[in-house]
Protein backbone atom coordinates (compact mmCIF):
# COMPACT_ATOMS: atom_id res chain seq x y z
CA UNK A 1 0.00 0.00 0.00
CA UNK A 2 2.79 2.42 0.96
CA UNK A 3 6.37 2.05 -0.17
CA UNK A 4 9.30 4.39 0.48
CA UNK A 5 12.44 3.55 -1.52
CA UNK A 6 15.62 5.46 -0.67
CA UNK A 7 13.68 8.65 0.07
CA UNK A 8 15.48 11.85 1.03
CA UNK A 9 13.85 15.20 1.53
CA UNK A 10 15.70 18.49 1.71
CA UNK A 11 13.58 21.60 2.25
CA UNK A 12 14.23 24.87 0.37
CA UNK A 13 15.81 26.37 3.54
CA UNK A 14 18.44 23.59 3.48
CA UNK A 15 16.99 21.55 6.35
CA UNK A 16 17.27 17.82 5.69
CA UNK A 17 13.91 16.31 6.67
CA UNK A 18 14.62 12.72 5.63
CA UNK A 19 17.75 10.74 4.69
CA UNK A 20 17.56 7.59 2.63
CA UNK A 21 14.35 6.26 4.16
CA UNK A 22 12.99 2.92 2.94
CA UNK A 23 10.07 0.87 4.23
CA UNK A 24 7.00 -0.91 2.98
CA UNK A 25 3.60 -0.91 4.68
CA UNK A 26 1.38 -3.70 3.38
CA UNK A 27 -2.41 -3.86 3.34
CA UNK A 28 -4.14 -3.95 6.72
CA UNK A 29 -1.14 -2.94 8.85
CA UNK A 30 -1.18 -0.54 11.84
CA UNK A 31 2.09 1.37 12.01
CA UNK A 32 3.38 3.82 14.57
CA UNK A 33 5.84 6.46 13.42
CA UNK A 34 7.74 7.59 16.49
CA UNK A 35 10.56 9.97 17.26
CA UNK A 36 11.19 13.38 18.77
CA UNK A 37 9.96 16.60 17.20
CA UNK A 38 11.86 17.20 13.99
CA UNK A 39 12.80 13.51 13.65
CA UNK A 40 10.99 13.31 10.29
CA UNK A 41 7.55 11.91 11.18
CA UNK A 42 5.63 14.79 9.62
CA UNK A 43 7.94 14.77 6.58
CA UNK A 44 6.97 11.15 5.93
CA UNK A 45 3.27 11.92 6.29
CA UNK A 46 3.45 14.99 4.06
CA UNK A 47 5.16 12.87 1.38
CA UNK A 48 2.43 10.22 1.66
CA UNK A 49 -0.35 12.79 1.18
CA UNK A 50 1.62 14.44 -1.65
CA UNK A 51 1.90 17.74 0.18
CA UNK A 52 5.64 17.58 -0.53
CA UNK A 53 7.73 15.81 -3.14
CA UNK A 54 10.81 13.74 -2.32
CA UNK A 55 14.17 15.24 -3.26
CA UNK A 56 15.50 11.75 -4.00
CA UNK A 57 13.93 8.34 -4.05
CA UNK A 58 10.42 7.13 -4.71
CA UNK A 59 7.19 7.23 -2.69
CA UNK A 60 4.36 4.96 -3.85
CA UNK A 61 0.93 5.08 -2.23
CA UNK A 62 -2.02 3.01 -3.46
CA UNK A 63 -0.41 2.67 -6.86
CA UNK A 64 0.35 6.41 -7.20
CA UNK A 65 3.92 7.61 -7.50
CA UNK A 66 3.61 10.60 -5.16
CA UNK A 67 6.62 12.56 -6.42
CA UNK A 68 5.33 12.70 -9.97
CA UNK A 69 1.65 13.49 -9.57
CA UNK A 70 0.02 16.10 -11.78
CA UNK A 71 -2.20 18.76 -10.19
CA UNK A 72 -5.25 16.71 -11.20
CA UNK A 73 -3.97 13.48 -9.69
CA UNK A 74 -3.28 14.86 -6.19
CA UNK A 75 -7.02 15.11 -5.31
CA UNK A 76 -7.54 11.57 -6.64
CA UNK A 77 -4.81 10.23 -4.36
CA UNK A 78 -6.21 12.13 -1.36
CA UNK A 79 -9.64 10.58 -1.87
CA UNK A 80 -7.96 7.24 -1.18
CA UNK A 81 -6.54 8.58 2.08
CA UNK A 82 -8.20 9.59 5.29
CA UNK A 83 -6.16 12.29 7.00
CA UNK A 84 -6.36 13.31 10.65
CA UNK A 85 -4.33 16.06 12.32
CA UNK A 86 -3.50 17.01 15.87
CA UNK A 87 -5.42 20.29 15.52
CA UNK A 88 -8.57 18.57 14.11
CA UNK A 89 -8.95 21.09 11.24
CA UNK A 90 -12.73 21.32 11.37
CA UNK A 91 -14.78 24.12 9.86
CA UNK A 92 -16.16 26.03 12.82
CA UNK A 93 -19.22 27.46 11.13
CA UNK A 94 -20.46 24.06 9.97
CA UNK A 95 -22.23 21.52 12.14
CA UNK A 96 -20.62 18.17 12.79
CA UNK A 97 -22.67 16.43 10.11
CA UNK A 98 -21.92 19.23 7.64
CA UNK A 99 -18.21 18.92 8.35
CA UNK A 100 -18.35 15.22 7.55
CA UNK A 101 -20.68 15.66 4.56
CA UNK A 102 -18.27 18.27 3.17
CA UNK A 103 -15.67 15.54 2.52
CA UNK A 104 -18.23 13.66 0.42
CA UNK A 105 -19.50 16.76 -1.38
CA UNK A 106 -16.09 17.85 -2.61
CA UNK A 107 -15.48 14.43 -4.13
CA UNK A 108 -18.73 14.61 -6.07
CA UNK A 109 -20.53 11.78 -4.22
CA UNK A 110 -24.24 11.36 -5.16
CA UNK A 111 -26.08 13.93 -3.05
CA UNK A 112 -28.96 11.68 -2.07
CA UNK A 113 -26.53 9.14 -0.58
CA UNK A 114 -24.66 11.69 1.55
CA UNK A 115 -26.96 11.97 4.65
CA UNK A 116 -27.13 8.22 5.27
CA UNK A 117 -23.38 7.78 4.84
CA UNK A 118 -22.72 10.68 7.23
CA UNK A 119 -25.00 9.28 9.92
CA UNK A 120 -23.46 5.82 9.52
CA UNK A 121 -19.92 7.10 10.03
CA UNK A 122 -20.94 9.37 12.93
CA UNK A 123 -22.55 6.35 14.58
CA UNK A 124 -19.32 4.44 14.07
CA UNK A 125 -17.31 7.09 15.95
CA UNK A 126 -20.03 7.40 18.62
CA UNK A 127 -21.21 10.92 17.77
CA UNK A 128 -24.55 10.39 16.01
CA UNK A 129 -26.34 12.24 18.83
CA UNK A 130 -24.21 15.34 18.28
CA UNK A 131 -24.68 15.60 14.53
CA UNK A 132 -26.29 19.04 14.77
CA UNK A 133 -23.72 20.49 17.19
CA UNK A 134 -20.91 22.83 16.16
CA UNK A 135 -17.24 21.91 16.74
CA UNK A 136 -16.85 24.49 19.52
CA UNK A 137 -19.60 22.75 21.49
CA UNK A 138 -17.58 19.50 21.62
CA UNK A 139 -14.62 18.38 23.73
CA UNK A 140 -11.18 17.87 22.16
CA UNK A 141 -11.66 14.10 22.02
CA UNK A 142 -15.04 14.49 20.37
CA UNK A 143 -13.65 16.95 17.83
CA UNK A 144 -10.95 14.44 16.95
CA UNK A 145 -13.64 11.79 16.49
CA UNK A 146 -15.38 14.13 14.04
CA UNK A 147 -12.09 14.53 12.18
CA UNK A 148 -11.75 10.75 12.07
CA UNK A 149 -15.35 10.42 10.85
CA UNK A 150 -14.59 12.90 8.09
CA UNK A 151 -11.46 10.94 7.19
CA UNK A 152 -13.41 7.68 7.07
CA UNK A 153 -16.54 8.77 5.26
CA UNK A 154 -15.01 8.07 1.83
CA UNK A 155 -14.02 4.54 2.93
CA UNK A 156 -10.32 5.10 2.31
CA UNK A 157 -7.97 2.10 2.34
CA UNK A 158 -5.39 4.16 4.27
CA UNK A 159 -5.79 6.41 7.31
CA UNK A 160 -3.00 8.85 8.08
CA UNK A 161 -3.01 10.32 11.57
CA UNK A 162 -0.48 12.99 12.54
CA UNK A 163 -0.27 13.16 16.36
CA UNK A 164 -4.05 12.62 16.63
CA UNK A 165 -3.87 12.44 20.44
CA UNK A 166 -1.36 15.26 20.89
CA UNK A 167 -3.98 17.70 22.23
CA UNK A 168 -5.98 15.19 24.25
CA UNK A 169 -6.02 14.01 27.86
CA UNK A 170 -5.26 10.44 28.82
CA UNK A 171 -8.84 9.20 28.68
CA UNK A 172 -9.61 10.81 25.32
CA UNK A 173 -6.30 9.49 24.00
CA UNK A 174 -7.30 5.93 24.89
CA UNK A 175 -10.69 6.44 23.26
CA UNK A 176 -9.20 7.70 20.01
CA UNK A 177 -6.63 4.92 19.97
CA UNK A 178 -9.33 2.29 20.44
CA UNK A 179 -11.26 3.83 17.59
CA UNK A 180 -8.20 3.67 15.33
CA UNK A 181 -7.71 0.03 16.33
CA UNK A 182 -11.31 -0.74 15.35
CA UNK A 183 -10.80 0.99 12.01
CA UNK A 184 -7.65 -1.04 11.42
CA UNK A 185 -9.60 -4.17 12.38
CA UNK A 186 -11.79 -3.50 9.34
CA UNK A 187 -8.76 -3.78 7.06
CA UNK A 188 -7.77 -0.12 6.79
CA UNK A 189 -4.06 0.67 6.92
CA UNK A 190 -3.44 3.09 9.80
CA UNK A 191 -0.24 5.13 9.92
CA UNK A 192 -0.06 7.09 13.14
CA UNK A 193 2.70 9.51 14.03
CA UNK A 194 3.08 9.97 17.76
CA UNK A 195 5.64 10.72 20.44
CA UNK A 196 3.45 9.13 23.10
CA UNK A 197 5.57 6.07 23.85
CA UNK A 198 3.19 4.88 26.55
CA UNK A 199 0.60 4.42 23.85
CA UNK A 200 2.96 2.53 21.57
CA UNK A 201 4.29 0.19 24.23
CA UNK A 202 2.78 -3.31 24.43
CA UNK A 203 0.39 -2.84 21.53
CA UNK A 204 2.29 -5.25 19.31
CA UNK A 205 1.86 -2.99 16.31
CA UNK A 206 4.72 -2.19 14.01
CA UNK A 207 6.88 0.74 15.14
CA UNK A 208 9.09 2.78 12.83
CA UNK A 209 11.32 5.06 14.88
CA UNK A 210 12.97 8.06 13.31
CA UNK A 211 15.90 10.19 14.42
CA UNK A 212 17.44 13.07 12.49
CA UNK A 213 15.46 12.09 9.40
CA UNK A 214 16.67 8.46 9.39
CA UNK A 215 14.91 5.24 10.30
CA UNK A 216 16.77 4.00 13.39
CA UNK A 217 14.39 1.19 14.29
CA UNK A 218 11.70 -0.75 12.44
CA UNK A 219 10.00 -3.53 14.37
CA UNK A 220 8.35 -5.03 11.36
CA UNK A 221 10.60 -4.60 8.36
CA UNK A 222 9.39 -6.74 5.50
CA UNK A 223 6.85 -8.45 7.72
CA UNK A 224 3.35 -9.09 6.39
CA UNK A 225 0.26 -7.37 7.77
CA UNK A 226 0.26 -7.72 11.50
CA UNK A 227 -2.48 -7.19 14.04
CA UNK A 228 -1.99 -6.88 17.78
CA UNK A 229 0.08 -9.61 19.35
CA UNK B 1 -28.84 18.20 6.56
CA UNK B 2 -27.93 21.20 4.45
CA UNK B 3 -25.66 20.26 1.59
CA UNK B 4 -23.66 22.95 -0.11
CA UNK B 5 -23.79 24.34 -3.64
CA UNK B 6 -21.22 26.71 -5.16
CA UNK B 7 -23.79 29.54 -5.20
CA UNK B 8 -24.89 28.75 -1.63
CA UNK B 9 -21.26 28.79 -0.52
CA UNK B 10 -20.63 32.09 -2.29
CA UNK B 11 -23.68 33.69 -0.65
CA UNK B 12 -22.81 32.29 2.76
CA UNK B 13 -19.58 34.30 2.72
CA UNK B 14 -21.63 37.48 2.93
CA UNK B 15 -23.32 36.18 6.06
CA UNK B 16 -20.19 34.82 7.66
CA UNK B 17 -17.98 37.81 7.05
CA UNK B 18 -20.34 40.73 6.47
CA UNK B 19 -17.74 43.39 7.27
CA UNK B 20 -15.08 42.07 4.91
CA UNK B 21 -17.66 41.38 2.22
CA UNK B 22 -19.11 44.87 2.63
CA UNK B 23 -15.63 46.35 2.46
CA UNK B 24 -14.88 44.42 -0.72
CA UNK B 25 -18.08 45.64 -2.37
CA UNK B 26 -17.41 49.21 -1.18
CA UNK B 27 -13.82 49.08 -2.47
CA UNK B 28 -14.93 47.84 -5.86
CA UNK B 29 -17.77 50.39 -5.80
CA UNK B 30 -15.54 53.36 -4.95
CA UNK B 31 -12.86 52.29 -7.42
CA UNK B 32 -15.40 52.03 -10.21
CA UNK B 33 -17.00 55.28 -9.02
CA UNK B 34 -13.66 57.05 -9.55
CA UNK B 35 -13.50 55.66 -13.06
CA UNK B 36 -17.16 56.53 -13.56
CA UNK B 37 -16.63 60.13 -12.43
CA UNK B 38 -13.70 60.46 -14.77
CA UNK B 39 -15.85 58.96 -17.50
CA UNK B 40 -18.58 61.53 -16.79
CA UNK B 41 -16.10 64.41 -17.04
CA UNK B 42 -14.69 62.94 -20.25
CA UNK B 43 -18.17 62.41 -21.66
CA UNK B 44 -19.22 65.99 -20.98
CA UNK B 45 -15.95 67.36 -22.28
CA UNK B 46 -16.37 65.36 -25.48
CA UNK B 47 -19.94 66.58 -25.75
CA UNK B 48 -18.72 70.19 -25.44
CA UNK B 49 -16.08 69.61 -28.10
CA UNK B 50 -18.71 68.08 -30.36
CA UNK B 51 -20.94 71.13 -29.91
CA UNK B 52 -17.98 73.36 -30.73
CA UNK B 53 -17.13 71.25 -33.75
CA UNK B 54 -20.65 71.72 -35.12
CA UNK B 55 -19.59 75.29 -35.81
CA UNK B 56 -16.88 74.16 -38.20
CA UNK B 57 -18.13 75.54 -41.50
CA UNK B 58 -16.68 76.28 -44.92
CA UNK B 59 -17.98 79.53 -46.42
CA UNK B 60 -17.53 80.08 -50.17
CA UNK B 61 -18.15 83.62 -51.42
CA UNK B 62 -19.76 83.83 -54.85
CA UNK B 63 -18.67 86.35 -57.53
CA UNK B 64 -21.25 89.00 -58.22
CA UNK B 65 -23.49 88.35 -61.18
CA UNK B 66 -23.24 84.57 -61.08
CA UNK B 67 -26.50 83.11 -62.42
CA UNK B 68 -28.65 81.36 -59.82
CA UNK B 69 -28.83 78.19 -61.96
CA UNK B 70 -25.02 77.88 -61.89
CA UNK B 71 -25.01 78.24 -58.11
CA UNK B 72 -27.82 75.70 -57.68
CA UNK B 73 -26.04 73.16 -59.87
CA UNK B 74 -22.75 73.70 -58.00
CA UNK B 75 -24.57 73.39 -54.66
CA UNK B 76 -25.80 69.97 -55.71
CA UNK B 77 -22.27 68.96 -56.71
CA UNK B 78 -20.88 70.13 -53.36
CA UNK B 79 -23.69 68.41 -51.49
CA UNK B 80 -22.48 65.15 -53.06
CA UNK B 81 -19.00 65.49 -51.44
CA UNK B 82 -18.63 62.70 -48.87
CA UNK B 83 -17.63 65.21 -46.16
CA UNK B 84 -20.56 67.54 -46.68
CA UNK B 85 -23.64 67.46 -44.50
CA UNK B 86 -25.50 70.48 -45.83
CA UNK B 87 -25.05 73.33 -48.30
CA UNK B 88 -26.98 76.53 -47.77
CA UNK B 89 -27.09 79.36 -50.28
CA UNK B 90 -27.14 82.82 -48.72
CA UNK B 91 -28.05 85.51 -51.23
CA UNK B 92 -26.65 89.06 -51.08
CA UNK B 93 -29.93 90.32 -49.60
CA UNK B 94 -30.04 87.58 -46.98
CA UNK B 95 -26.42 88.36 -46.06
CA UNK B 96 -27.31 92.02 -45.56
CA UNK B 97 -30.38 91.41 -43.47
CA UNK B 98 -28.47 88.89 -41.36
CA UNK B 99 -25.67 91.44 -40.85
CA UNK B 100 -28.21 94.01 -39.76
CA UNK B 101 -29.63 91.60 -37.22
CA UNK B 102 -26.39 90.23 -35.90
CA UNK B 103 -24.10 93.24 -35.98
CA UNK B 104 -26.24 95.67 -34.02
CA UNK B 105 -23.45 98.20 -33.55
CA UNK B 106 -23.18 98.65 -37.34
CA UNK B 107 -26.96 98.80 -37.77
CA UNK B 108 -26.87 102.51 -38.76
CA UNK B 109 -24.08 101.98 -41.25
CA UNK B 110 -25.90 99.11 -42.96
CA UNK B 111 -29.21 101.05 -43.05
CA UNK B 112 -27.76 104.00 -44.97
CA UNK B 113 -26.13 101.91 -47.68
CA UNK B 114 -27.10 102.61 -51.26
CA UNK B 115 -25.61 99.45 -52.66
CA UNK B 116 -25.20 96.09 -50.90
CA UNK B 117 -21.46 95.46 -50.28
CA UNK B 118 -21.96 91.90 -49.06
CA UNK B 119 -21.45 89.01 -51.50
CA UNK B 120 -23.68 85.96 -51.80
CA UNK B 121 -22.21 82.79 -50.32
CA UNK B 122 -22.53 79.06 -49.92
CA UNK B 123 -22.36 77.93 -46.30
CA UNK B 124 -21.20 74.34 -46.13
CA UNK B 125 -21.57 72.30 -42.94
CA UNK B 126 -19.51 69.16 -42.57
CA UNK B 127 -20.57 65.74 -41.39
CA UNK B 128 -19.45 64.51 -37.96
CA UNK B 129 -16.06 62.92 -38.26
CA UNK B 130 -15.00 65.45 -40.95
CA UNK B 131 -15.07 68.53 -38.72
CA UNK B 132 -11.31 68.84 -38.58
CA UNK B 133 -8.73 71.07 -40.22
CA UNK B 134 -7.67 68.51 -42.84
CA UNK B 135 -11.18 67.78 -44.10
CA UNK B 136 -12.20 71.44 -44.03
CA UNK B 137 -9.13 72.36 -46.04
CA UNK B 138 -9.78 69.55 -48.55
CA UNK B 139 -13.35 70.71 -49.11
CA UNK B 140 -12.18 74.34 -49.36
CA UNK B 141 -9.59 73.42 -52.00
CA UNK B 142 -12.13 71.62 -54.14
CA UNK B 143 -14.65 74.47 -53.89
CA UNK B 144 -11.97 76.93 -54.97
CA UNK B 145 -11.93 75.02 -58.27
CA UNK B 146 -15.37 76.39 -59.19
CA UNK B 147 -14.91 79.41 -61.47
CA UNK B 148 -17.62 81.51 -59.85
CA UNK B 149 -16.12 81.25 -56.37
CA UNK B 150 -14.32 84.41 -55.27
CA UNK B 151 -12.92 83.26 -51.93
CA UNK B 152 -13.26 80.40 -49.42
CA UNK B 153 -12.92 80.73 -45.64
CA UNK B 154 -13.12 78.12 -42.89
CA UNK B 155 -11.42 79.71 -39.88
CA UNK B 156 -8.25 77.68 -40.28
CA UNK B 157 -6.56 78.70 -37.02
CA UNK B 158 -9.65 78.06 -34.99
CA UNK B 159 -10.25 74.62 -36.48
CA UNK B 160 -6.60 73.69 -35.98
CA UNK B 161 -6.83 74.71 -32.31
CA UNK B 162 -9.94 72.60 -31.95
CA UNK B 163 -8.06 69.67 -33.49
CA UNK B 164 -5.20 70.07 -31.02
CA UNK B 165 -7.63 70.26 -28.12
CA UNK B 166 -9.37 67.11 -29.29
CA UNK B 167 -6.10 65.16 -29.62
CA UNK B 168 -4.91 66.38 -26.23
CA UNK B 169 -8.22 65.44 -24.60
CA UNK B 170 -8.08 61.96 -26.14
CA UNK B 171 -4.48 61.33 -25.00
CA UNK B 172 -4.98 62.75 -21.50
CA UNK B 173 -8.28 60.87 -21.21
CA UNK B 174 -6.71 57.60 -22.25
CA UNK B 175 -3.72 57.95 -19.92
CA UNK B 176 -5.71 59.07 -16.87
CA UNK B 177 -8.48 56.57 -17.59
CA UNK B 178 -5.96 53.73 -17.85
CA UNK B 179 -4.20 54.86 -14.68
CA UNK B 180 -7.52 54.94 -12.80
CA UNK B 181 -8.44 51.52 -14.16
CA UNK B 182 -5.07 50.02 -13.14
CA UNK B 183 -5.26 51.54 -9.64
CA UNK B 184 -8.81 50.23 -9.30
CA UNK B 185 -7.75 46.76 -10.41
CA UNK B 186 -4.85 46.69 -7.94
CA UNK B 187 -7.06 47.81 -5.04
CA UNK B 188 -9.78 45.34 -5.96
CA UNK B 189 -7.20 42.56 -6.40
CA UNK B 190 -5.81 43.21 -2.91
CA UNK B 191 -9.31 43.19 -1.42
CA UNK B 192 -10.18 39.88 -3.05
CA UNK B 193 -6.84 38.44 -1.96
CA UNK B 194 -7.79 39.34 1.62
CA UNK B 195 -10.99 37.29 1.36
CA UNK B 196 -9.02 34.37 -0.05
CA UNK B 197 -6.49 34.56 2.79
CA UNK B 198 -9.34 34.80 5.29
CA UNK B 199 -10.54 31.43 3.99
CA UNK B 200 -7.10 29.83 3.65
CA UNK B 201 -7.97 27.38 6.45
CA UNK B 202 -11.06 26.24 4.58
CA UNK B 203 -9.15 25.91 1.31
CA UNK B 204 -6.51 23.79 3.07
CA UNK B 205 -9.22 21.46 4.42
CA UNK B 206 -10.86 21.23 1.00
CA UNK B 207 -7.57 20.14 -0.52
CA UNK B 208 -6.97 17.69 2.27
CA UNK B 209 -10.22 15.86 1.64
CA UNK B 210 -9.53 15.65 -2.07
CA UNK B 211 -11.30 18.66 -3.60
CA UNK B 212 -10.07 19.53 -7.07
CA UNK B 213 -8.79 23.05 -7.75
CA UNK B 214 -11.79 23.57 -10.01
CA UNK B 215 -14.18 22.72 -7.18
CA UNK B 216 -12.37 25.11 -4.83
CA UNK B 217 -12.37 27.93 -7.36
CA UNK B 218 -16.12 27.72 -8.07
CA UNK B 219 -17.53 29.51 -5.00
CA UNK B 220 -14.70 32.08 -5.05
CA UNK B 221 -15.41 32.97 -8.65
CA UNK B 222 -19.11 33.34 -7.92
CA UNK B 223 -18.37 35.39 -4.82
CA UNK B 224 -15.99 37.64 -6.79
CA UNK B 225 -18.56 38.01 -9.57
CA UNK B 226 -21.36 38.91 -7.15
CA UNK B 227 -19.15 41.42 -5.35
CA UNK B 228 -18.09 42.90 -8.69
CA UNK B 229 -21.69 43.34 -9.85
CA UNK B 230 -22.75 44.84 -6.49
CA UNK B 231 -19.72 47.15 -6.59
CA UNK B 232 -20.63 48.15 -10.15
CA UNK B 233 -24.22 48.93 -9.14
CA UNK B 234 -22.96 50.93 -6.16
CA UNK B 235 -20.65 52.88 -8.49
CA UNK B 236 -23.55 53.62 -10.88
CA UNK B 237 -25.69 54.82 -7.97
CA UNK B 238 -22.90 57.07 -6.64
CA UNK B 239 -22.24 58.49 -10.11
CA UNK B 240 -25.92 59.28 -10.53
CA UNK B 241 -26.20 60.95 -7.11
CA UNK B 242 -23.05 63.00 -7.74
CA UNK B 243 -24.31 63.99 -11.17
CA UNK B 244 -27.76 64.96 -9.83
CA UNK B 245 -26.25 67.03 -7.01
CA UNK B 246 -23.78 68.74 -9.34
CA UNK B 247 -26.44 69.50 -11.95
CA UNK B 248 -28.81 71.01 -9.42
CA UNK B 249 -26.09 73.26 -7.98
CA UNK B 250 -24.38 74.22 -11.25
CA UNK B 251 -27.17 76.58 -12.33
CA UNK B 252 -27.33 77.30 -16.07
CA UNK B 253 -24.35 75.07 -16.83
CA UNK B 254 -26.14 72.13 -15.22
CA UNK B 255 -28.75 72.02 -17.97
CA UNK B 256 -26.20 71.26 -20.65
CA UNK B 257 -24.59 68.39 -18.73
CA UNK B 258 -25.15 64.85 -19.97
CA UNK B 259 -25.24 61.58 -18.00
CA UNK B 260 -24.22 58.09 -19.13
CA UNK B 261 -26.41 56.13 -21.55
CA UNK B 262 -27.81 52.81 -20.36
CA UNK B 263 -25.06 51.07 -22.36
CA UNK B 264 -22.37 52.97 -20.44
CA UNK B 265 -23.99 52.02 -17.12
CA UNK B 266 -24.15 48.41 -18.22
CA UNK B 267 -20.48 48.64 -19.11
CA UNK B 268 -19.58 49.84 -15.57
CA UNK B 269 -21.47 46.91 -14.01
CA UNK B 270 -19.93 44.52 -16.55
CA UNK B 271 -16.49 45.92 -15.75
CA UNK B 272 -17.22 45.26 -12.06
CA UNK B 273 -18.24 41.70 -12.88
CA UNK B 274 -15.13 41.16 -15.00
CA UNK B 275 -12.80 42.62 -12.41
CA UNK B 276 -14.46 40.55 -9.64
CA UNK B 277 -14.12 37.33 -11.61
CA UNK B 278 -10.57 38.02 -12.79
CA UNK B 279 -9.43 39.18 -9.34
CA UNK B 280 -10.84 36.02 -7.74
CA UNK B 281 -9.41 33.75 -10.40
CA UNK B 282 -5.93 35.23 -10.02
CA UNK B 283 -6.02 35.35 -6.21
CA UNK B 284 -7.32 31.80 -5.74
CA UNK B 285 -5.04 30.48 -8.49
CA UNK B 286 -2.04 32.09 -6.84
CA UNK B 287 -3.06 30.76 -3.46
CA UNK B 288 -3.61 27.23 -4.79
CA UNK B 289 -0.20 27.23 -6.40
CA UNK B 290 1.45 28.11 -3.10
CA UNK B 291 -0.31 25.75 -0.67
Amino acid sequence: MIRFSGVSKTYPNGVQGLRDVSFHIPKGQFVFLTGHSGAGKSSILSLIIAEQQPTFGEVRVSGYQCGKLSANEVPRLRRKLGIVFQDFRLLEYRTIEENVAFALEVTGAPRQAIPSRVIRVLTRVGLASKAKAYPKELSGGEQQRVAIARALVNDPPILIADEPTGNLDERATRGIFQLLQQINGGGTVVVMATHNLALVRDTGYRVIELKGGEVVFDSGQDTPAAGPA
Amino acid sequence: MRLTTPLGEALKTFRRAPLLSGLSVATIGFSLFTIGLFGLVALNFRQTLRTLAERVEVVAFVLRGTPTETITAASQDIQAFPEVLEVQYVSEEQALSRAREELVEFKEAYRDLETNPLPASLEIRLKEGFRDAGSAQGVAERIRGFAFIDDVRYGRDWVQRLDRLRTMAAVVGLVIGLAFAIVAMVIIGVTIRMTVLQRAHEIAIMRLVGATNRYIRGPFLLEGGIKGVLGGLLAVLMCWITFAVFRSTAGELGGSLVFFHAAHLGLIVLFGLGIGLLGSLLSVGRHLRHV
